[in-house]
């Protein structure tokens, strides 16, 4: 209508849009059509805005920025005429969404379109309020909506519904207004009034739970005769979609006697005859048929118990699975997830179709069936279950492998009978989709190799053969080396055959062979590389007659890009080298037994670092640090490795390799890092290389550690280890002393408890011996108690016994008074403390102590230092 | 509930875009983007629903065009394959056998359609006939009002 006046005409910009031949060109005719509306913007000329506008609804939907058309919308609809208006409407629903500013100067003008004479006005105003309003404007102008819904029009009362249906989704505070509005509506007879009503009150009742409570009294019935009406009723050519009477309508109906059933005998008594009859008599060759048994499955699988009705449902569920179009197998597939909650059984009996279903080409299919799947396994059916999915991961697309090898693991896992039928199920998986398997999965099935002793030989047999054939599946590698590492010699003598088994020749050589591969071969990573490091360090002693070869293969590595790799490669190599001098063997035994229980919490909580670190056991001693932890080092076997707590599978694997995570942070105090394989990769270097003695504190605090050291294995440890004390270096006396942490025997079980603080002795001299144990009030992590118990070692009784106490700024201090202030010969007496740590988390707890007592008659002073407070009080 | 209605042809280009949920104008042209590179390279025969970021977007091939609608994951997928082809059927009468081009040059006019049918991402008529006849009540409207103005401009191009 405007092409008497200035500028192109929508169509002819159209065409020249589309006359372009390369996008850049596109852009310029876009640039050019955005400067002329600007232009003519700008000019402020009313008859110019219509065609502006539907020009930027265009470049719009090209996906140019249209910002700056915006106000026009707002012009177009403030202006008088219907054109004006109707894309003045329009443009305000494309180019503007609900969280715009811009929308509120529009409430005004919405307002008085609601209230224009002009029906189709009154229309385009709901549209456009129904389909982008705010919070804000639902709320002002719901009273006008509501109002519309009694309206003469059918055509404004149906939109006025929808509209309302936002109105109340935004605020539904609004809800109760509706009721009544809504409730009339059930009993129109136009169709359009009819669908939008429904879905009000659909609405209304899923927000409002006294809706619900009305509308299942008062229209429950309604609705069953209006459902009933339609399903019975002749061919109507305006309504009949494939011989169906209103498909949308019935749907609608059968969603709201879903909501009104739900929950409530009664009233899915009254419906249970309606819902028999669409599921009989409903037409299921066309679409629409089955787009109405759909939802009256749904509705009968929603409402309360009517066994005969589910029968129904099921049935219609197989023929739909057995169907060969897509969409209705598709939606089959999905719905049978909902059907397994009340019949387990009648879903298990398509299992062999719903199995095909995992194999079809198409993906959204596929992805369904598995899912569907993975909730049909039981103890009985997973063997076969497994087998056919495994079967399946061989040949199926690249891009589907790592949904299905991640469910085939959960469901292995999950429902495993036996170690062995565990074991060969991931090793299946990990040759057919190593490289999609995450690092839990193979950190949990080291695990449960490593507590099947019975099996190791066979695995480390089956994992060689196995990564002879897909060495590029890497998680399959790893596993292969870390098991060569622990139990190469099995490997190679064929010890712990079973009958299944045929045996195999493996020399040592070949077993280096496939690690030597790992950690040359370029595309490894790193975490494949270190394991491949340290396996080669433990073959090193399982194969002592090849251990040349296999240090010339550590030694290459010294030339490695990776800086830890360079670093492991030295030490390691110098660890081979003079491992004559020391019992180093230990030093590179089989890995005890991994802790299941401890890595299952681990691996399920994901624990936060800082409760790692809280549950960390500490028995730290600084006075008396280096001892213990070297003899255990040296005996390493006897203890749980695994215990040392960590939070994630990277921690695990540093574990894994003997590393100990915590290490760096207890070194330096403060800061926990992922450097830490190299702090305990310098301790164990600095085992091998033995150090005069050369500290005295150090020395002179390791012969009082024995002493008051309360942990008896680490106390027993420590006198019966023939490591001489001289071995002691301070520069790893911080990190091996960690390595204690790792080691000692019971860690698993505090690591799993939450923090629990071991006793300490605070003090011990000839006469006097003081024991401190700690509890935490809870709620107050900063707040610790302390039970002081003091023992008389002496023969003779103390009297005036009195004791003292400073602690640092960061601390307060309170005391209770003694249970006494006489200490009999070997008695006890016992004092509460309280110590409040404003640094929780950051500093330990440290006291200066002062005892007096008379003893005899004279006055006795006894002072210390009490520096060995379990971390994280 | 429709979150939004997309029409995009075979060449990606987008010819329809209808949001009924809250989607910046940044969202948006990322949802169409990833949308359509998933939508057009589906093969045929494979079933008309795809899972896209915990929703389900059901699709139907019209000749060049896609007919896309993302809905809840637990909304009926069969029924929005027929209120797609519900609104097929009216864009089909309207235009009388529509084709692409009908919806590239009178692209305020399927949006129109779309809006007696939509609202709220609801279905809001299930008779053809009714859309129909409110459209062309509207566009008469339009049409006496574009007479009026023409014959005014006339007037006054007349008199001057």
């Amino acid at each position: 209508m405007n092409s008497i006046f200035s500028g192109t005409r929508l169509r002819d910009m159209i065409r020249s849009i589309r006359a372009c031949k390369t996008a850049a060109e596109e852009r310029g005719v876009v640039r050019k059509e955005c400067a002329d509306i600007r232009a003519s913007i700008n000019e402020n000329d009313p008859h110019d805005r219509h065609r502006n506008l539907a020009k930027l609804m265009f470049i719009h939907m090209l996906g140019y920025p249209t910002h700056f058309g915006q106000m026009e919308c707002l012009k177009l609809i403030a202006s008088p005429g219907f054109p004006e208006k109707r894309i003045g409407y329009l443009g305000l629903m494309l180019l503007l969404d609900e969280r715009q500013e811009v929308l509120m100067l529009v409430t005004n003008s919405l307002k008085q379109d609601l209230n224009h004479t002009n029906q189709y006005v009154v229309g385009l105003a709901l549209c456009a309020l129904g389909n982008i309003c705010s919070a804000e404007m639902a709320r002002d102008l719901a009273p006008e909506v509501e109002r519309l819904i009694q309206f003469r029009d059918p055509n404004i009362r149906k939109k006025a519904a929808l509209c309302s249906t936002r109105i109340v989704r935004k605020v539904p505070d609004l809800a109760e207004n509706f009721i009544n509005a809504a409730s009339s509506l059930l009993k129109e007879k136009h169709h359009g009034v009819l669908i939008t009503g429904v879905q009000l009150c659909y609405e209304l009742c899923t927000i409002n739970d006294e809706a619900l409570e009305y509308f299942r009294k008062k229209c429950t019935e309604g609705l069953i005769k209006t459902l009933r009406d339609i399903t019975n009723s002749a061919y109507q050519p305006e309504y009949d979609v494939a011989g169906i009477t209103d498909p949308f309508l019935h749907i609608r109906l059968l969603k709201l006697l879903r909501v009104l059933g739900h929950g409530d005998a009664d009233a899915s008594d009254l419906m249970t005859d309606i819902l028999a009859q669409v599921a009989t008599k409903t037409e299921s060759n066309k679409n629409a048929g089955n787009a109405v048994l759909y939802e009256c499955v749904e509705t009968i699988m929603a409402i309360e118990d009517t066994s005969s009705l589910r029968v129904l449902a099921i049935n219609i569920l197989g023929r739909f699975l057995s169907n060969r179009d897509n969409n209705i197998r598709y939606v089959a597939l999905n719905m049978l997830m909902k059907a397994i909650a009340f019949d387990d059984q009648a879903v298990q009996r398509h299992r062999v179709t719903i199995l095909e279903c995992v194999k079809d080409p198409d993906a959204s299919i596929r992805k369904r069936a598995l899912e569907l799947v993975s909730l049909l396994v039981n103890e009985n059916n997973v063997k076969q279950l497994t087998k056919e999915l495994i079967d399946y991961l061989e040949i199926s697309d690249e891009d589907f492998k790592e949904d299905l090898s991640a469910k085939i693991c959960s469901i292995v896992e999950k429902f495993s009978p036996e170690k062995i039928w565990y074991i060969d199920q991931m090793l299946k998986v990990l040759s057919e989709a190593g490289k999609f398997v995450k690092d839990d999965v193979w950190h949990a099935l080291i695990v449960v190799i490593s507590n099947a002793s019975e099996l190791h030989g066979y695995t480390v047999r089956a994992l060689y053969k196995a990564v002879l054939t897909y060495s590029e599946q890497e998680t399959l590698v790893r596993v292969a080396i870390w098991c060569i590492g622990e139990y190469g010699d099995l490997l190679v003598n064929n010890v712990g055959m079973l009958g299944i088994e045929d045996p195999i020749t493996v020399t040592e050589s070949d077993a280096v062979d496939v690690v030597e591969d790992a950690i040359t071969r370029h595309n490894s990573d790193m975490t494949t590389k270190a394991m491949a490091l340290v396996a080669l360090l433990k073959l090193s002693s399982r194969f002592p007659s090849i251990s040349e070869r296999i240090k010339d293969i550590i030694v290459k590595q010294k030339g490695s890009l990776l800086l830890e790799m360079q670093q492991r490669a030295i030490e390691f190599n110098s660890i081979v080298d003079r491992h004559k001098n020391i019992r180093w063997s230990s030093l590179v035994e089989r890995m005890p037994v991994l802790d299941e229980a401890t890595f299952n919490v681990r691996r399920a909580g994901s624990l936060p670092a800082s409760v790692s670190t809280m549950a960390k056991p500490s028995v730290s001693i600084p006075n008396g640090v280096a001892a213990a932890p070297l003899v255990d080092l040296l005996d390493l076997g006897s203890d749980d490795i695994m215990a040392a707590p960590s939070s994630s599978g990277a921690d695990f694997l540093q574990d894994l390799l003997g590393v100990d995570l915590g290490s760096s942070s207890a070194q330096s105090g403060a800061t926990p890092g992922p450097k830490a394989g190299a702090d305990l990769l310098m301790d164990i270097l600095s085992i091998g290389t033995p150090s005069p003695a050369q500290n005295n504190t150090s020395s002179i605090d390791l012969l009082s550690t024995a002493g008051i050291n309360n942990n008896p294995s680490n106390a027993l440890d420590t006198l019966s280890s023939p490591a001489p004390p001289h071995i002691a270096t301070t520069a790893s006396a911080g990190g091996m002393f960690d390595l204690l942490d790792g080691l000692s025997p019971s860690p698993s079980k505090e690591a799993t408890n939450g923090p629990a603080y071991p006793p300490i002795v605070a003090y011990e001299s000839s006469t006097l011996k003081i024991e401190f144990t700690f509890s935490k009030p809870s709620g107050n992590p900063q707040e610790t108690n302390v039970q002081a118990t003091f023992i008389n070692l002496s023969p003779n009784t103390f009297t005036d016994f009195i004791f003292q106490a400073a602690v640092p700024k960061f601390l307060q201090l309170h005391l209770d008074p003694a249970s006494s202030n006489t200490l009999p010969a070997s008695g006890n007496i016992t004092q509460n403390l309280r110590v409040t740590n404003s640094q929780h988390g950051k500093k330990s707890l440290v006291m200066r102590m002062r005892i007096g007592y008379k003893l005899n008659g004279k006055d006795v002073l006894e002072e210390g230092q009490i520096n060995n407070f379990p971390r994280g009080l | 509930q429709i979150h939004f209605v997309l029409l995009v042809s075979r060449q990606g280009k987008v010819r329809l875009t209808k949001w009924y949920s809250p989607y910046t104008q940044k969202e948006r042209s990322k949802v169409i983007r990833e949308l359509s590179g998933v939508i057009l390279n589906r093969g045929p025969k494979l079933c008309n629903f795809v899972e896209w970021r915990g929703y389900k977007v059901v699709y139907k091939r019209y000749a060049s065009l896609y007919f896309c609608m993302c809905i809840d994951a637990e909304d009926n997928e069969l029924e929005v394959l027929e209120i797609i082809h519900h609104y097929v059927e009216i864009l089909d009468r309207y235009f009388g056998s529509v084709c692409e081009l009908d919806l590239i040059f009178n692209f305020h006019k399927a949006y129109y359609i779309l809006d007696e049918l939509l609202i709220a991402g609801e279905i809001q008529e299930s008779s053809k006939k009714t859309v129909a006849r409110i459209i062309s009540a509207q566009d008469q409207m339009v049409e006496a009002a574009k007479e009026e103005a023409g014959s005014i401009s006339y007037i006054i191009a007349q008199a001057s």
